[in-house]
């Protein structure tokens, strides 16, 4: 089945391959673009880079977001950084390097062409955003300042204090307000999408809920684009916002998008720990902290005192002492497991799920001005959350699902199966292999949306016979009333339990089953829970309201309703890939020392599942991974 | 690493291994405002929560209030939350009079039911101005905001060409004032604070960031000329200061942006 996913990879030489792309693409006259229009769904910084790239070219686009602004997208939250080949340092950093570090670190389940190119684009993105005004952070000189992050041993993190995603997001957002304000853009926000029109097999237009007044609409247009985001909220708890979904993408699924490495998820080693069955979501604690804070346990299990009281000698620094190469600043899967390794040994901290990030040793090297200056923002959330003073005590930390690194499958232009239809940032599934590094995420949505996608959606427009279309064609109307009849349905079971309790439910089995270690039998019953959860669902499931108001229960239910498709998904790809790559852990493949360990010989490929009219009975196609530039070997960070 | 065995380690899931939570627990009554929508009249209505940890954020109470409430066949309250980290800007309300309640420089996703006490009443409203108009219970249209950042909150520059991101050095101290003005995050308490529901601690917050920096330089006057003006035609009222916007400013914005802006705008009209 291998032939059915091309990855357009160009020919050449992994440098040449983007510039001889480029030129060999199609393009559309200026004059011509007007002619053009484009959806744009999601307006985080893969989207609301897109959407005003694409607008300031000519061409007719139409954004959408669920939230009141698209300036609220979750890529506001990211924290720490964003990474660029710029060797500022003078580190020994390039762009091979960069493409290096990022293959190495997706545990070589990435493609490398698109890994290259997001390398090559990476320094105009910190150009492109110090033009528009994006603060970074500076040195006393006038120049931009570094950090590092994990996986790495350059410096080559571009950063605003602890808020460097607000500042990306502000700077695109601004660039698209720019856009509505010159009617190159028309934005429509508090709408989301619950369906793709394929017409003719091509993308030509998306169905809508207005979720203020409930009115469900039809968009026409040329090209579909979803920046849509992650799926990690299939685990209830999760680092992201209580609106990110799976419902863009699974909905393009149904369509005919294929879905792939649908059981790749980081899961994010330095989150704040659970307090209780209560909460909604957790929270991030940046890894940029650790390059000042040193994570520990005490070498003794069930040592209770407190942090301050515990002897130098008698502490476990494990990721300095396993690792002295990269230390605290291993990648994150690895940190993550060996976060859990010694909470499961009965060393962790506080509750028993927690392990100290101690500052202690870089406050008395820099003093505790320099450490606020770095992380000020940071270390007042810890103490807001917490009610503690990090600056006084050591933080206490956890792993928590974070980011995704599957999505829907797209070729080196990003566009998925459905021709039209392209995915970017971390819808798509593309540049980031098992496991993301640090910093990369913000690197990957404005690399798609300022410096891809105005290429290549050219190429697709400039090189295609579109026949026109209107809102009247039979393929809008029938979508539109597959979305009503859901709608509808999911509003007239009035059952017993919340969407909420149905979320929390489904979150469970995943975290349990299909979090940081999996098995086949945990997987197995994954398999068999999530179908009987889906079944109580659509039998159960309580949504109070109307279809016709704002409606915020149904929201979630039509969210939930999508998770506990996607969830079957997911625990069936994790138990089809018999290996543990990055975050993929499958407790039956791993070397000795606990790492991961690959299988190149049956797995150095991407999965991709072609929906075929039922869930659960998704067709496994394959796109084997070739490595022309970089050798495959058991990655070391020791 | 030892091999390992354990599936995913913590006792059910990250969830609390006992079934419930930590911290101390409350009784609370809470008057909240409902309002069916845009054009229905609001009224407040109690309710009663028994059991809110004071671990619990804001938020996840509400989350509660609703559970409650869709079991008991009510309508639950509409509220507008995103991030729940403080950074989107998308929450907020009126929590005993104050915009985002009792803390300082904390929005209401991360105030922590640890700031109320057992047996207390609490006020929930949604931010009232008239440029803010109610959608539904909390939640309220702050469309205006976007028309203010629309008209100028930018540097007028497309895709691609930009020169080297250190061709211009900055220097720091510039650096952090305009990233001190950049961290709003637009949620709006400003102006529901503000006796005129003045916009001005917002609309200066952009044109401040922007005058710090060169980048900024070239349309500097026409920006504060085009933001105040849209600022002024949406229904925004004008600064007496008062001083309550900076009081509540969940990211700790000053008030001498304001200043600031008065200075840009003079500027443009000169």
């Amino acid at each position: 089945m291998a032939t059915v996913l091309d990855s357009k990879v160009p020919s050449g030489p992994l440098g040449e391959k983007w510039e001889k792309h480029k030129f060999e693409s199609k393009l559309v006259n200026p004059a011509n673009r007007r002619k053009f229009s484009v959806i744009v769904v999601g307006t985080g910084l893969a989207g609301a880079s897109a959407a005003a790239s694409l607008g300031d070219m000519g061409y007719k686009v139409k954004a959408f977001c669920f939230q009141d602004s698209p300036r609220r997208a979750h890529s506001i939250a990211a924290q720490g950084g964003i990474n660029a080949a710029k060797n500022y340092r003078n580190d020994g950093d390039s762009t091979y390097r960069l493409f290096y570090d990022t293959i190495k670190g997706g545990d070589y389940r990435a493609r490398e062409a698109n890994v290259h190119r997001l390398a090559e684009v990476s320094t105009n993105i910190i150009d492109q955003c110090v033009a528009q005004g994006v603060p970074f952070a500076r040195e006393y000189g006038g120049l931009l300042d570094n950090r590092s992050f994990g996986g790495a041993q350059v410096s080559r993190t571009f950063y605003a204090r602890g808020q460097t995603g607000q500042q990306l997001l502000l700077g695109a957002y601004s660039a698209l307000s720019r856009q509505i304000h010159l009617k190159n853009v028309e934005m429509h926000t508090r709408t989301e999408m619950l369906d793709v029109v394929v017409i003719g097999g091509r993308a030509r237009g998306i169905i809508t809920r207005n979720l203020v007044t409930g009115a469900v609409e039809r968009h026409v247009a040329d090209a579909v684009l979803l920046c849509t985001g992650g799926y990690g909220n299939v685990f209830f708890l999760s680092t992201n916002a209580q609106g990110c979904n799976v419902t863009a993408t699974w909905r393009a699924h149904r369509r005919g998008a294929f879905f792939a490495n649908p059981c790749y998820t980081q899961i994010h080693p330095t989150c704040i720990p659970v307090h209780g069955e209560d909460q909604s979501k957790l929270t991030l604690m940046s890894e940029s902290l650790r390059n000042d804070g040193r994570v520990w346990v005490p070498k003794a299990k069930g040592d209770k005192r407190r942090a301050e009281d515990i002897p130098e000698a008698e502490r476990d620094y494990f990721l300095e002492r396993k690792y002295p190469a990269f230390g605290n600043l291993v990648p994150r899967d690895i940190a993550s497991r060996n976060a859990k390794e010694v909470c499961d040994e009965g060393r962790g901290v506080g509750d028993g799920q927690a392990v100290y990030l101690d500052f202690a040793a870089s406050i008395q090297r820099v003093g505790e001005d320099v450490i606020r200056d770095r992380y000020g923002n940071l270390f007042d959330m810890y103490a807001k959350i917490t009610a503690e003073n990090p600056y006084k005590t050591p933080m206490q930390i956890y792993p928590a699902v974070h980011y995704t690194m599957g999505g829907l499958w797209v070729d080196y232009n990003l566009q998925s199966t459905i021709p039209g239809l392209f995915v970017l940032g971390e819808a798509n599934f593309s540049d980031h292999g098992a496991n993301r590094l640090g910093a990369s995420a913000l690197m990957q949505g404005l690399a798609d949306g300022y410096f891809v996608i105005p290429y290549t959606l050219g190429n697709y427009l400039g090189g295609t016979k579109l026949d026109p279309v209107d809102a009247n064609a039979p393929e809008f109307g029938a979508t539109e009333n597959e979305v009503n009849e859901r709608v509808n349905k999911l509003l007239s079971i009035k059952g017993n339990k919340t969407p909420l309790a149905f979320h929390k439910e489904l979150g469970k089995i995943m975290w349990n089953e299909c979090g940081m270690a999996r098995n086949k039998a945990g997987l197995e019953s994954a398999l068999k829970r999530i179908p009987e959860l889906r079944e109580e669902f659509w039998n159960n499931v309580k949504v109070s309201g109307e279809a016709g108001e704002f409606n915020q229960q149904l929201e979630r239910a039509g969210r939930v309703a999508d998770f506990l498709e996607f969830g079957e998904l997911f625990a069936k790809d994790a138990l089809i890939r018999e290996e543990s790559c990055g975050g993929h852990f499958r407790e039956e493949h791993q070397t000795e020392e606990g790492e991961a360990k690959r299988d190149d010989d049956n797995f150095a490929h991407v999965a991709a599942y072609e929906w075929t009219g039922s869930n659960g009975a998704q067709t496994r196609h394959v796109e084997q991974l070739v490595f022309e530039n970089v050798k495959l070997t058991q990655r070391s960070y020791k | 690493m030892a091999t390992m065995t354990t599936t995913n380690g913590h006792a059910a899931n990250g969830h609390a291994a006992n079934g419930h939570s930590k911290g101390k627990m409350l009784n609370l009554t809470l008057q909240v405002w409902r309002q069916k929508n845009a054009t229905a009249k609001g009224r407040m209505e109690e309710y009663k929560l028994k059991g809110v940890s004071t671990e619990m954020s804001f938020l996840e109470m509400l989350d509660m209030l609703n559970e409650q409430l869709i079991k008991e066949g009510k309508d639950p309250v509409a509220f507008d939350h995103d991030c729940r980290e403080g950074i989107c800007g998308m929450c907020g309300a009126m929590v005993n009079g104050y915009a985002h309640g009792p803390d300082e420089a904390t929005t209401l996703c991360q105030t922590h039911m640890r700031s109320f006490s057992d047996g207390e009443t609490i006020t929930i409203e949604p931010w009232r101005a008239k440029a803010f108009p109610v959608i539904k219970d909390l939640a309220v249209d702050r469309t205006s905001f976007e028309r203010i950042i629309q008209a100028g909150g930018y540097v007028s520059i497309g895709t691609g060409g930009a020169p080297d991101g250190n061709s211009i050095p900055i220097p720091k101290e510039a650096a952090d004032k305009a990233m001190d003005a950049a961290q709003c995050i637009g949620c709006g308490a400003c102006v529901a604070a503000c006796p005129n529901a003045s916009a001005m601690l917002f609309t200066s917050a952009k044109i401040s960031h922007l005058a710090h920096l060169p980048q900024g330089q070239v349309e500097r006057r026409e920006r504060a000329a085009n933001m105040i003006r849209a600022m002024d035609e949406l229904g925004f009222g004008n600064c007496t200061n008062h001083g309550e916007c900076e009081a509540v400013c969940p990211k700790e914005i000053k008030m001498e942006n304001i200043a600031l802006m008065n200075r840009e705008y003079f500027g443009a009209l000169v």
